[in-house]
C-alpha cells in the first residue's frame, strides 16, 4: 500500500493568486488583440510626438518611437500580429500533430516507424535556422510565416502526443477495445483522447509560448512580420536605435511579450497536477 | 522485561492531493519483544506497510507522524531529529523491502551495496565487512557466495536479490529487522526458498523482528505473535496458534474463511451425447513468441510451444503455472491480441484467424477476455454505465432505454448498486472494478470467457467473493471459463480440470482434485506442495518433501 | 564491454548519419523552390538571355534537380562548399575564420554555464520545497519565457547604458590586452549562458528529482544514508543519461541564441554571416551555414544518446 495513492478529488479549476493574475493578464492581452481600435489611445501611424525616442510621460505612457509615433499604440496593434500568428500556429501544429501522433500510436507498424523516423529528421533542423532558411527562400509574408512556424512546431507535439497515446494505449482498456472489434477511429476519438487531453492542452500553452518566442525573434532579425506591419517583435527591431539613450521604446515591446509568455507558463505551472502532469 | 519496540498511540497523517488531512493510522500500540518476531497482517490500506515505516522514523511522501510514540532499542524514532534517526537505521533498526529488485540501486554491484550499512555508519573495516558478507550469503543459500556480491543487480533472479536484501539488512547486526512482504513478488516455489533462508538466517541471530504480510499462512510459518490491522486500526492480537485456531474477532474469521475457498467437486466426465457436440474452445498444437524478425516464420523467442486443450461448453479450464510459463502469453494468443506462429484456435467448431482484427465480430463477441488488473482495464475517462453499455450497443445496437435497462441488469448480475453506472472507475474499489470488468465481457452474451489472472491483484476475502461470483453466473448462463492463474488453490475453486505449464510446454492436464497427485507431472507435485498452509509446521515438514526436501538450489 | 553495447552505438550512428542525409535533402529542397533564376539574379536585369543561358550552363542549373542535389552533396562530404553568390569567394574561405569565432563564444559559454547550471540543478533538487528552490524555479521559468533579445537588450541596458561598465555594441576595435577581451566577450557570453542555463537547470532538476523519488534510494535513506550521499552515490549515477541529454539539449539552444546574440553583439560570427546571406539571398552560403548548424546539431544529441547508452550499467 501507497499512502500517496489515496483517492482523492480536486476540484477542476483551483488557482492560487498567482494563477488568477496569470489568467487576467493572457485575458488583457486576447481583449487588445481583438479590439485593438477602441484600447489604443492613438492611430497605429499617428506621429503624436516632436521629438523621437520620447520619455514615458502622462500623454505618452510608454514613451514615443524612432518616428514620435505612441508606443503604448502601437504594440497594441501589435498584439494582433504576435497573437494571431502564434495562436494560428499552434492550433495548426497541435491538431495535425496530436491527430497523427495518436494515429501512429494506435496503428503501430510501418506507419508509426515512417512518420516517427521522419519527423524526428525534420525536428533535428534548429527551429531558427530553420525559420531563416524558408524566409531565405520564398519570402517572408503572413502565411508563410504561420505555416513555417507550424511545421517548425509540429514535430514536437506529435513526439509529445504519441508518447502519452503509446502509454494509455498500451492499457487493457483499448486492449479490450481493439479485440471487441473496434476501429481506429473510435480507439483515438473514444478511448485515447479523453485521456489525454488534459496535457495535451498545457502542451499547447507551452508551445505557445515557444512560438511567441520564436516569432519575435524572427521579426527582431527583420525576417517575420514586414514593415509597415509590425508585431512586438519587430517593434524591437525598428526601434534598437534608442538602446543607447536608454529609450522605454526598446524595452516596453519586449517586456509586453514576457508579460505574455510568463502568464502562460505560471498558469501552466498552477494548473491542478491531474493536467500538467506530463506523463510522456 | 523492557521491550524491544514500544509502539503507544501512532497517529500517522497523510495529505490528499486536494490537500486534505486524513488520518491513515488511528492510534495503534503494539509491543515486541527481545528476539521475538511479530506479524502485521492486513490487506492493502490496512496501514501495515506505513506502521512497519515509521519503526525506521521515516514516513513517505505527503505522510507524516502525527502523534503518538515509537520506541526503538528505548529510543523515541517520532522525537528524534532526522540526523539522530539516520545514526539508528542499519545498526539498531533495518528494513528488507517488497521488491528487492527495484530496492537494488542499478548501477552498483551488489557487495557494494550489501555492505553500505557498515560503510555509512563506520562500522568495521571493509575486508571484514565483505567476509562477513559472505557468510551471511552462506547462510541465506546464495550461490556462489564468494563471487555473487561482484555482479549487478539485474545479472541476478528475484529469489536471489531478496535474499540479498536480507543480508544487506543484517550486515550491521540490528536489534530489530523489519520485513516488508519479502516474499510477496515471488513465484510459490521461490517463495519457500527465500522463506527457509530468512527463518533459518533469523533463528541464528538474537535480534526481534516484524513482519509485514497479507499472506496469514506465510505469517504461520515465521511469527511468534500475530497483529491483524484494518483500515489504520488494530483488531485483534494474539499469539500465532490463537490467531489461527481460536479467531476472536469477525474480521479475522472472515480472512481464515476467505484463505482456502471451498473446491468444486470433481464433476463426472460430460455425458456421451454432449461430448458429441464439437468443444467451445479447442486450442490445437498452438505456439507463440515474441520478436518477430522479417523473413522469418518463427519469432525469436517462442513463449508457447504446441499447447493443446479443449474446453466443453459449461466446463472450466485452468492454466496453472509460475511466472514465465507461458500462460498469459496463450491467453493472449487465444484472445488474438497476439498471433499464433503456429497451431490453430476453433470456438464452437469455427476456425479462429490469428489476429483479433482477423476475426468476424460474431467471433469476437463470443470470447470475451477479462484482465488481471481492473485499474487499466477500465477506461478512466469513462462513466461505468458507458464501459459496460458499450458492448451492447457494439454488438447488439442496443440504444437508449433498452440499453440502460440492459446495463442495470447486468450491474444486478455481478451484486453492484445501480447508481454506480454513473460513477467513475477511480471511485470504485478494487473488487468493484473487477465486477464492472467482469460485467463487461457479460455484456457481449459470450460462450467463453478468458480470466487472466483476475484476482491475483485483489485482497483475499474479495478474491473469495469474485470467484464465488464466477460460480453463480455460470450455474445460469452455460459459460466456459478458461481461467489463468499461478494460485493453485484458486484455480481447483472454480476449475474442473487444470492445464499444468512451464517454460512454454503443457507438462499435465488433469482433474482439478488430482494435481499434485504422486501419479502425475512432478513437477505439479512440486507445485502443490508449494502452496501455503495454515499448518505452522507446515515449511518445517517439508524438509521431508521429495522435491523441496533437499538444500534449495540458487 | 557488452557486445549489446557496440551493437546499440553502431544502431545510434547509422541513424546520426541518416539523418543527416535527409536534413540535408531538406535543407536543398528548401533553398531550391526560390522564386526567380538565379543567374538572372546574379547577372542583373541588364544581362542579355545569351549570357543568362551561359550562366545556366556553367552552373549546371538545368540539370535534374536529383543530379544537383547528388553534386552538391558530394561536395559537401569532400568538403568542397562550392562558391558564393554574393561575392565570388569559395565559401570555404568565407566561413573558416567566422566559424572559429562563434566555436569561441559557444566554447566559452559553454565553459561558464555548464557547471553553473548543473550545480544550481542538482542542488535545487536537494533542497526540494524550499526558498531557494522555489526562487530558482521562478527565476528558471522567467528566463525561458522571455525572447533572447530581450535579455541581451537588457543586459545592454543594464552594463553598458545605466552602469556603464561594458562596451555596448561593437567588435570593430582590436582587442588588445586580456581585460579588454573579458569585457568584450563579457556581455555576448552572460547573455548566452543566461538563456542556455535556464533550459539546464529545469532539466537537470527535474532528472535528479526523478532519481530521488526511486526504491533504491528510498532504501539507502533507511540504511541510514545522509542526504548528500543519496543524491551523490545513488540518484546522480542513474541520472547520468538524462543530465547528459539535458546539457546537449540546452547546448543546442545556442544555436539558436547565437543567431541573435550575434547580431545584437556585432559579432563576426557564422550565424551573422548566414542573417547577412539571407538578406543577400546567398543561397549556397545559406545551404553550408544551415548544414554546419545542422551537424553541430546532431554531433550533440547523439553524443547524448551515446553516453546514455553507455551509462546504462545494464549493458556493462
Amino acid at each position: 500500500m501507497r499512502p500517496q495513492a489515496l483517492p482523492s478529488r480536486r476540484p477542476a479549476f483551483r488557482f492560487n493568486l498567482v494563477g488568477w493574475v496569470s489568467l487576467a493578464i493572457i485575458l488583457f492581452w486576447a481583449l487588445a488583440a481583438i479590439a485593438a481600435p477602441a484600447f489604443a489611445p492613438h492611430g497605429v501611424g499617428d506621429m503624436v510626438d516632436d521629438d523621437y525616442f520620447g520619455p514615458i510621460s502622462w500623454a505618452l505612457p510608454l514613451g514615443s518611437d524612432y518616428l514620435g509615433r505612441d508606443m503604448l499604440s502601437r504594440i497594441i496593434y501589435g498584439t494582433r500580429y504576435t497573437v494571431g500568428i502564434s495562436l494560428a500556429a499552434v492550433l495548426i501544429a497541435c491538431t495535425t500533430g496530436v491527430v497523427l501522433g495518436m494515429t501512429a500510436a494506435t496503428a503501430g507498424g510501418w506507419l508509426d516507424t515512417v512518420l516517427s523516423r521522419g519527423l524526428d529528421a525534420l525536428s533535428s533542423i534548429p527551429s531558427k535556422l530553420f525559420g531563416l532558411v524558408v524566409v531565405a527562400a520564398v519570402g517572408s509574408s503572413i502565411p508563410v510565416l504561420i505555416m513555417t512556424l507550424a511545421v517548425i512546431y509540429m514535430p514536437g507535439a506529435y513526439r509529445f502526443a504519441r508518447a502519452l497515446a503509446v502509454n494509455v494505449s498500451t492499457m487493457d482498456f483499448v486492449t479490450a477495445a481493439r479485440i471487441r472489434g473496434e476501429g481506429t477511429r473510435y480507439l483515438i476519438g473514444a478511448e485515447i483522447l479523453p485521456n489525454i487531453i488534459g496535457p495535451v492542452f498545457a502542451d499547447i500553452g507551452l508551445r505557445f509560448v515557444f512560438i511567441v518566442l520564436l516569432l519575435s525573434g524572427l521579426s527582431f532579425l527583420g525576417l517575420g512580420v514586414q514593415p509597415p506591419n509590425a508585431d512586438w517583435g519587430a517593434l524591437v527591431r525598428e526601434n534598437i536605435g534608442g538602446l543607447p539613450f536608454g529609450a522605454p521604446a526598446v524595452m516596453a515591446p519586449s517586456l509586453a511579450i514576457a508579460s505574455l509568455t510568463i502568464s502562460v507558463n505560471l498558469l501552466i505551472d498552477n494548473l491542478p497536477r491531474k493536467i500538467r502532469d506530463r506523463s510522456a | 522485561m523492557t521491550q524491544l519496540v514500544d509502539i503507544r498511540d501512532l497517529r500517522v497523517d497523510a495529505t490528499t492531493d486536494a490537500g486534505r488531512r486524513i488520518e491513515i493510522i488511528k492510534g495503534i500500540s503494539l509491543t515486541v519483544a527481545e528476539g521475538e518476531m511479530v506479524a502485521l497482517i492486513g490487506e492493502s490500506g490496512s496501514g501495515k506497510t506505513t506502521i512497519a515505516l515509521s519503526l525506521l522514523g521515516h514516513a513517505r511522501d505527503g505522510c507524516r507522524i502525527a502523534g503518538g510514540s515509537i520506541l526503538v532499542a528505548g529510543q523515541d524514532m517520532a522525537k528524534l531529529s532526522e540526523r539522530e534517526r539516520a545514526k539508528l537505521r542499519g545498526t539498531v533498526v533495518s528494513y528488507v523491502p517488497q521488491s528487492a529488485a527495484a530496492a537494488f540501486n542499478p548501477s552498483l554491484r551488489v557487495m557494494d551495496q550489501v555492505i553500505e550499512i557498515t560503510r555509512i555508519h563506520r562500522l568495521m573495516p571493509r575486508a571484514e565487512a565483505e567476509a562477513r558478507a559472505v557468510a551471511l550469503f552462506r547462510a541465506l543459500s546464495l550461490p556462489e557466495p564468494e563471487r555473487i556480491g561482484a555482479r549487478y543487480p539485474h545479472q541476478l533472479s528475484g529469489g536471489q536479490l531478496q535474499r540479498l536484501a536480507a543480508a544487506m539488512a543484517l550486515i550491521g547486526d540490528p536489534r530489530l529487522v523489519v520485513f516488508d512482504e519479502p516474499t510477496t513478488a515471488l513465484d510459490v516455489t521461490t517463495q519457500i526458498e527465500v522463506l527457509r533462508a530468512i527463518k533459518s538466517v533469523m533463528r541464528g541471530t538474537s535480534a526481534g523482528g516484524v513482519y509485514v504480510s497479507h499472506d496469514l499462512a506465510i505469517v504461520a510459518q515465521v511469527a511468534d505473535r500475530i497483529v491483524v490491522l484494518k483500515n489504520g486500526e488494530v483488531q485483534e492480537e494474539g499469539p500465532t496458534a490463537q490467531i489461527l485456531s481460536a479467531p476472536r474477532h469477525p474480521y479475522t474469521k472472515a480472512l481464515l474463511a476467505a484463505f482456502r475457498p471451498e473446491t468444486v467437486p470433481a464433476q463426472p466426465a460430460a455425458p456421451e451425447a454432449e461430448a458429441a457436440a464439437p468443444p467451445v474452445l479447442e486450442v490445437d498444437d498452438v505456439s507463440a513468441g515474441y520478436g518477430w524478425v522479417p523473413g522469418r516464420a518463427m519469432p525469436l523467442i517462442r513463449a508457447v510451444k504446441n499447447v493443446s486443450f479443449r474446453v466443453e461448453r459449461g466446463r472450466n479450464i485452468g492454466i496453472i503455472g509460475e511466472s514465465g510459463c507461458g500462460k498469459s502469453t496463450l491467453a493472449r494468443t487465444i484472445a488474438g491480441i497476439m498471433p499464433a506462429c503456429g497451431g490453430g484456435i476453433s470456438l464452437e467448431g469455427q476456425r479462429l484467424a490469428p489476429l483479433a482484427a482477423q476475426r468476424s465480430r460474431e467471433q469476437l463477441r463470443r470470447l470475451q477476455i477479462v484482465f488481471q488488473s481492473a485499474d487499466t482495464a477500465l477506461n478512466p475517462a469513462k462513466q461505468i454505465g458507458e464501459i459496460i453499455g458499450r458492448p451492447l450497443t457494439f454488438y447488439q445496437s442496443l440504444r437508449g432505454a433498452a440499453r440502460e435497462a440492459r446495463v442495470d441488469q447486468l450491474l444486478d448480475m455481478v451484486q453492484l448498486p445501480r447508481p454506480l453506472k454513473h460513477r467513475h472507475a477511480a471511485e470504485l474499489s478494487g473488487g468493484q472494478k473487477q465486477r464492472v470488468n467482469l460485467a463487461r465481457a457479460l455484456a457481449a452474451d459470450p460462450s467463453v470467457i478468458l480470466c487472466d489472472e483476475i484476482t491475483s491483484a485483489l485482497d483475499t476475502v474479495v478474491a473469495a467473493a469474485i470467484i464465488e461470483l464466477l460460480r453463480e453466473l455460470q450455474n445460469g448462463l452455460g459459460l466456459s471459463y478458461v481461467f489463468i492463474s499461478h494460485d493453485l488453490p484458486t484455480v481447483q475453486a472454480i476449475c474442473n480440470e487444470v492445464v499444468v505449464m512451464r517454460g512454454g510446454e503443457k507438462l499435465e492436464q488433469c482433474l482439478a482434485m488430482q494435481v499434485g497427485d504422486p501419479s502425475g507431472h512432478p513437477y505439479s507435485q512440486l507445485l502443490m506442495a508449494s502452496v501455503p498452509r495454515l499448518d505452522p509446521s507446515w515449511l518445517d515438514g517439508l524438509d521431508h518433501h521429495p522435491q523441496l526436501g533437499r538444500a534449495p538450489p540458487g | 564491454m557488452h557486445p549489446t553495447l557496440w551493437l546499440m552505438l553502431g544502431h545510434r550512428l547509422l541513424i546520426a548519419l541518416l539523418t543527416l542525409v535527409v536534413v540535408s535533402l531538406v535543407v536543398f529542397m528548401a533553398t531550391e523552390v526560390l522564386p526567380g533564376d538565379v543567374a538572372q539574379i546574379l547577372l542583373g536585369q541588364a544581362a542579355t538571355p545569351e549570357a543568362v543561358a551561359g550562366l545556366r550552363t556553367a552552373m549546371h542549373l538545368d540539370d535534374p534537380a536529383f543530379l544537383r542535389f547528388l553534386r552538391w552533396f558530394g561536395g559537401l562530404v569532400t568538403g568542397d562548399l562550392g562558391t558564393s553568390y554574393a561575392n565570388n569567394l569559395p565559401i570555404t574561405t568565407l566561413i573558416g575564420g567566422r566559424l572559429v569565432s562563434s566555436l569561441k563564444l559557444a566554447g566559452a559559454t559553454a565553459l561558464f554555464s555548464v557547471p553553473v547550471a548543473l550545480t544550481l540543478g542538482i542542488t535545487a533538487a536537494m533542497l526540494r520545497g524550499s526558498v531557494y528552490d522555489r526562487a530558482v524555479t521562478v527565476a528558471t521559468i522567467t528566463v525561458i519565457s522571455v525572447p533572447e533579445f530581450m535579455v541581451a537588450t537588457s543586459g545592454v541596458l543594464i552594463f553598458a547604458v545605466w552602469l556603464q561598465w561594458l562596451p555596448a555594441l561593437s567588435f570593430s576595435r582590436d582587442v588588445q590586452s586580456f581585460g579588454e577581451l573579458l569585457r568584450v566577450y563579457a556581455m555576448p557570453v552572460m547573455t548566452l549562458s543566461f538563456v542556455i542555463s535556464a533550459q539546464m537547470i529545469r532539466m537537470t532538476r527535474a532528472a535528479v528529482l526523478e532519481a530521488l523519488g526511486t526504491p533504491y534510494v528510498e532504501m539507502a535513506l533507511l540504511k541510514g544514508a545522509s542526504r548528500s550521499r543519496m543524491v551523490l552515490r545513488h540518484a546522480l549515477p542513474n541520472a547520468i543519461g538524462p543530465v547528459v541529454n539535458a546539457v546537449a539539449l540546452s547546448l543546442s539552444y545556442l544555436l539558436g541564441g547565437v543567431i541573435i546574440v550575434e547580431t545584437i553583439f556585432n559579432y563576426p560570427g557564422i550565424a551573422k554571416l548566414m542573417v547577412d546571406a539571407v538578406a543577400t539571398r546567398d543561397l549556397p552560403l545559406i545551404q553550408s551555414c544551415a548544414m554546419i548548424f545542422c551537424f553541430v546539431y546532431l554531433l550533440l544529441i547523439t553524443t547524448a544518446d551515446m553516453v546514455a547508452i553507455i551509462s546504462n550499467p545494464k549493458l556493462r
